[in-house]
């Protein structure tokens, strides 16, 4: 508690009526769509009375398909808030020219692009990356389920609760305005005194937590849970990416947890880790933060170039050139991306040397990234190419991708990086990466794994406008402000004095427009293929000539996965087993083995939602009583033994027989 | 420029038309190798880049599903020749640019003092640098001449040729002092101190700005770089003793208040140890509270963290 905090509420902390933002037009009329929105779904519920079936199906289920599609659906409502943060921004900086203020002003715009970047990084990618692997990485290794079903439970609500809570602080109090990262002294008590600071550190606490054990999780289940015959070297390249990022964030992410802990304990309590004054270094935060933040940027880009080695071989219906050398690739890349921290605050001061070696690990990266471009292009070559949406994201992607290699090693290099840093040139290579690289790939993965979750596959003609609306809006949104960065334009800049710069923000806008083109385009999408649905049917469960064992089920995928566990004989197993003539067993069927669904996720995710909560605010009594109730409600889940059940045998050949049915119609 | 700078340059040309294009267009001869080395490497990538982006599409192209006399083979998946090509052009591509990269790490380091005023122009033996002592307020820059004895805020100005050297420090949040005409950025921070050596070639005036963000008027924290002839250079430290005012310790705390668009301040003469004082945060404070002694303390007897207010005789 900050000892001059005054009229501390005994009831409620700080926490008054001024914290709701009256005064605000635009917050207000966010807040009753919001609430409207609200409205809406508990009414759509309860017609359907789909209470009890929302808590059994979904928000209890441990079902790893499950639990990956409710990160998708998360991912993308938090994008849409997201993505207003980035076209308040946009409008904000396409006006403020010629002395005039725009219409943000600038405790409302930090605001703004902080939020940007937390909820972009941290409730938008990491929920992506987090869900596809989670839909994803047991149906490829042949598993039925993950390897600790419960903790895949709290880890999702723990996520949501986390999203929940910085979304919050947009009606209740405010935005922390120390951007992402939340570099002191400026994120410390002295400067930043309001609740704005301690919102996103609790919410990155618990968003963090939750990857710390959703990456114990799939390690595990990727270690433990493969099909017989599955050696590390016949896993799929997304698999292995899958690998390499949760051995990453098993690594790093402890980083952010400790870099928040020491942050929260100088806010709370008035120790002086990173202060400035009583031996406090802001630098030993910045160096914390930035171990976990370049692995982080790797465990958001891994899985994307997993993705693409998928779609490539997939749509090319060729095997994967180079599999061993994308293997050395992946891991190389995983192992440097811990020696090149440094790269971010090149500025600080340190020694030439020290630059330069963190620099040249930096560009070092280049090599099996390069490595891994050549190998895409050489599956393309003497492949026979469909252009379904996911390789045409794929091929987008590679010419985005190309672009952002190359600004990327620009910015490795320390003398460079003197006149690039914290310039827009930073800010557009990295967006040149998080979507024409990351975001791509996501909505490509929700594309091609779209049939196998729901049984039907989306409706192509929305999805190709999305592609090219992402593509030329990028283009159009970036080339600009890469200019602007050549220009000399610093990032986070709320309003200009050079008017020569107004027509490359205002194209940047435009771009920006026919982005949001795109992502409405996905959403219809989404909706005609739902009207449509039985037209799109997925009859066969391998839609798209597929190379991997999720392909060999139905769609969507029964409970089980696996009516039976297949054995793997050699990399793209699905593809070997088309090739030698794989019959399907239609009997012989046995009870299967599964764990049970558990409400302790969710309670436990609340009571920490309201424990965080009530901290920000310091009410310390609720605080008190929330913490002692999730400490019983965790030690109570220890004493259930009664964990798992069996999908009765009749169940299992009912559901098998359907689908030799359904496959026999089909000829 | 060189020409084949210009041709790295064209696709840029095309949309830099029309802008002011400061980081490729510079004043001071640290700037302009810091942009020599940009293009250089954007060259060298271009290597890799441009046939890649070719064979995609002509790969796109040519292999495309329909088009059924182009060769299928969904089998081939390896071949060592093209696996060395894969692997060998990215190595060799970031092996010859790592030199170039520990190389100018150096001779551009913010740190290394100046030692050429352009190509084949060393700097002329015996010459002094001009010494800015920089403190980053809430949201202003002070810039201290020690030499001189004159103090200005939101304002700077060198001679054209002659080695400079910003000391930096800050008083609260951290920045960065940016001038993008006549060199890169170094971070001013609090408690610390920090150089940047640079040198401006041509008489004009220059932006300069914060290139960290800082808070609330971060936005508004920009100023003139004046690069003046020496005879100018002369004149105006003169104007500026004439524009009289003192900057001491008090008035460096009422700069210290925060405050957004501050006008340019000059000050005539300047307390000597108010920079010092400021990197070790304790202007206008008792001595035992400034951090050398904090620190000096917790090197004796590790108990100044715990108890500051020990006198400076303990």
């Amino acid at each position: 508690m900050s000892p001059d905090t005054p009229h501390l509420d005994p009831i409620f902390g700080r926490l008054t009526l001024d914290a709701i933002p009256f005064q605000e037009p635009i917050l207000l009329g966010t807040f009753a769509v919001v609430v409207l929105l609200g409205i809406v779904v508990v009414g759509v519920v309860a017609y359907f009375n789909a209470w009890g079936y929302l808590w059994r199906e979904w928000i209890t289920s441990v079902d790893h398909k499950k639990i990956g599609i409710m990160y998708i659906i998360l991912a993308i409502v938090m994008l849409v808030r997201g993505l207003a943060d980035a076209v308040m921004m946009r409008l904000q900086q396409a006006m403020a020219f010629n002395g005039a203020d725009g219409y943000l002003p600038a405790h409302h715009y930090d605001q703004i692009f902080t939020a940007h970047g937390t909820i972009m990084i941290f409730f938008v990618a990491t929920p992506l990356i987090v869900g596809v692997m989670n839909f994803v990485v047991p149906l490829q290794i042949g598993a039925r389920d993950v390897a600790f079903p419960f903790l895949n439970n709290i880890g999702f609500w723990l996520t949501t609760m986390a999203a929940m809570l910085v979304n919050l602080s947009l009606f209740v109090g405010e935005f922390s305005q120390a951007g992402w990262v939340g570099e002191p002294p400026l994120s410390g008590l002295a400067d930043l005194p309001g609740v704005g600071v301690d919102y996103y550190l609790w919410a990155l606490q618990i968003s963090g937590v939750a990857t710390i054990i959703g990456g114990i999780n799939l390690l595990a289940t990727i270690m433990r849970m493969r099909a017989p015959g599955m050696t590390f070297m016949r896993m799929s390249i997304f698999t292995w990416s899958s690998l390499c990022v949760n051995a990453l964030i098993v690594l790093s992410f402890p980083f952010l947890t400790i870099a928040v802990s020491l942050l929260t304990l100088d806010r709370l309590i008035g120790t002086h880790f990173f202060t400035l004054d009583a031996g406090g270094n802001p630098m030993a935060y910045v160096n914390l933060v930035w171990v976990w933040g370049h692995p982080e940027v790797y465990i958001l880009v891994l899985p994307a170039l997993g993705l693409y080695s998928e779609f490539v071989a997939t749509f090319c219906s060729k095997r994967l050139f180079g599999y061993n050398s994308m293997v050395v690739a992946l891991v190389s890349i995983c192992v440097i991306g811990f020696i090149v921290w440094v790269h971010h605050f090149f500025t600080m001061g340190s020694g030439a040397s020290v630059n330069a070696f963190f620099g040249i690990a930096t560009a070092c990266v280049a090599i099996p990234t390069g490595v891994k471009v050549y190998n895409w292009l050489f599956t393309m070559y003497r492949g026979r190419i469909r252009f379904e949406v996911p390789m045409m994201w794929t091929i987008s992607f590679m010419f985005v991708f190309l672009l952002g290699g190359l600004t990327g090693v620009l910015n490795s290099i320390p003398a460079a990086d003197y006149v690039l840093h914290n310039g827009m040139m930073v800010v557009a290579h990295f967006h040149n990466v998080a979507i024409g690289a990351i975001t791509f790939a996501m909505l490509a993965a929700i594309d091609y794994w779209f049939p196998k979750a729901f049984g039907f596959r989306l409706e192509p003609f929305w999805g190709k406008v999305a592609v090219w609306s992402w593509t030329i809006g990028f283009f159009v949104a970036w080339m600009p402000i890469y200019v602007a960065g050549f220009v000399g334009v610093t990032r986070r800049t709320r309003v200009f004095d050079d008017p020569s710069l107004q027509p490359l923000y205002i194209i940047a806008a435009i771009g920006t427009a026919i982005i949001l083109v795109g992502v409405v385009a996905f959403l219809i999408q989404i909706y005609v293929s739902i009207v449509n649905r039985k037209a799109l049917r997925d009859v066969t469960g391998d839609p798209w000539g597929g190379r991997t064992l999720e392909w060999s089920i139905a769609s969507p995928a029964p409970d089980y996965n696996f009516a039976f566990t297949p054995v793997v004989h050699d990399v793209d197993a699905w593809a070997d087993m088309k090739a030698r003539g794989y019959k399907r067993p239609t009997e012989g069927f046995k009870a299967i083995h599964m764990p049970k669904n558990t409400a302790t996720g969710i309670i436990a995710s609340i009571l920490v939602f309201i424990f965080a909560f009530a901290v920000i605010w310091y009410m310390w009594w609720v605080a008190a009583i929330s913490f002692l109730l999730l400490l019983g409600v965790l030690i109570g889940h220890t004493f259930i033994y009664d964990r798992s059940f069996h999908i009765p045998e009749d169940v299992v050949t009912r559901t098998e027989n359907e689908r030799t049915r359904l496959l026999a119609q089909q000829g | 420029m060189k020409l084949h700078h210009f041709y790295a340059l064209l696709p840029l040309a095309a949309i830099l038309a029309g802008c002011n294009a400061v980081e490729l267009n510079p004043s001071g001869d640290v700037a302009v190798q810091e942009r020599d080395l940009i293009l250089y490497a954007t060259e060298l990538m271009l290597i890799v880049i441009l046939p890649v982006a070719f064979l995609t599409t002509l790969f796109a192209w040519h292999y495309r599903h329909d088009n059924k006399s182009a060769r299928y083979e969904p089998e081939w998946h390896h071949s060592t020749p093209l696996e060395v090509v894969v692997w060998g052009i990215p190595i060799i591509i970031i092996a010859v640019m790592s030199v170039t990269t520990w190389k100018t790490a150096h001779t551009l380091d913010p740190y290394a003092p100046i030692t050429r005023l352009g190509p084949d122009q060393p700097v002329p033996p015996g010459t002094k640098p001009l010494v800015i002592q920089v403190v980053a307020l809430d949201w202003k820059w002070l810039f201290i001449y020690p030499e001189q004895g004159i103090a200005t805020v939101n304002e700077v100005a060198a001679p054209i040729n002659q080695p400079i050297e910003f000391r930096l420090t800050a008083d609260r949040t951290q920045n960065s002092l940016n001038i993008p005409a006549i060199a890169g950025q170094v971070y001013a921070m609090p408690t610390m101190e920090t150089e940047l050596h640079a040198v401006v070639n041509k008489v004009g005036e220059y932006r300069g700005k914060s290139s960290r963000f800082s808070g609330t008027g971060f936005s508004e924290m920009h100023f003139w770089f004046h690069g003046l002839s020496t005879e100018d250079f002369g004149k105006w430290v003169a104007q500026v003793k004439t524009a009289g005012g003192t900057l001491d310790t008090a008035t460096y705390q009422q700069l210290q208040v925060q405050s957004v668009s501050e006008p340019v301040h000059r000050y005539g003469s300047v307390d000597p140890q108010l920079y010092k004082l400021a990197v070790d945060q304790c202007v206008g404070k008792p001595g035992n509270l400034c951090l050398s002694t904090i620190r000096a303390n917790d090197f004796k007897k590790g108990n100044g963290l715990c108890r500051p207010n020990v006198s400076a005789s303990n």
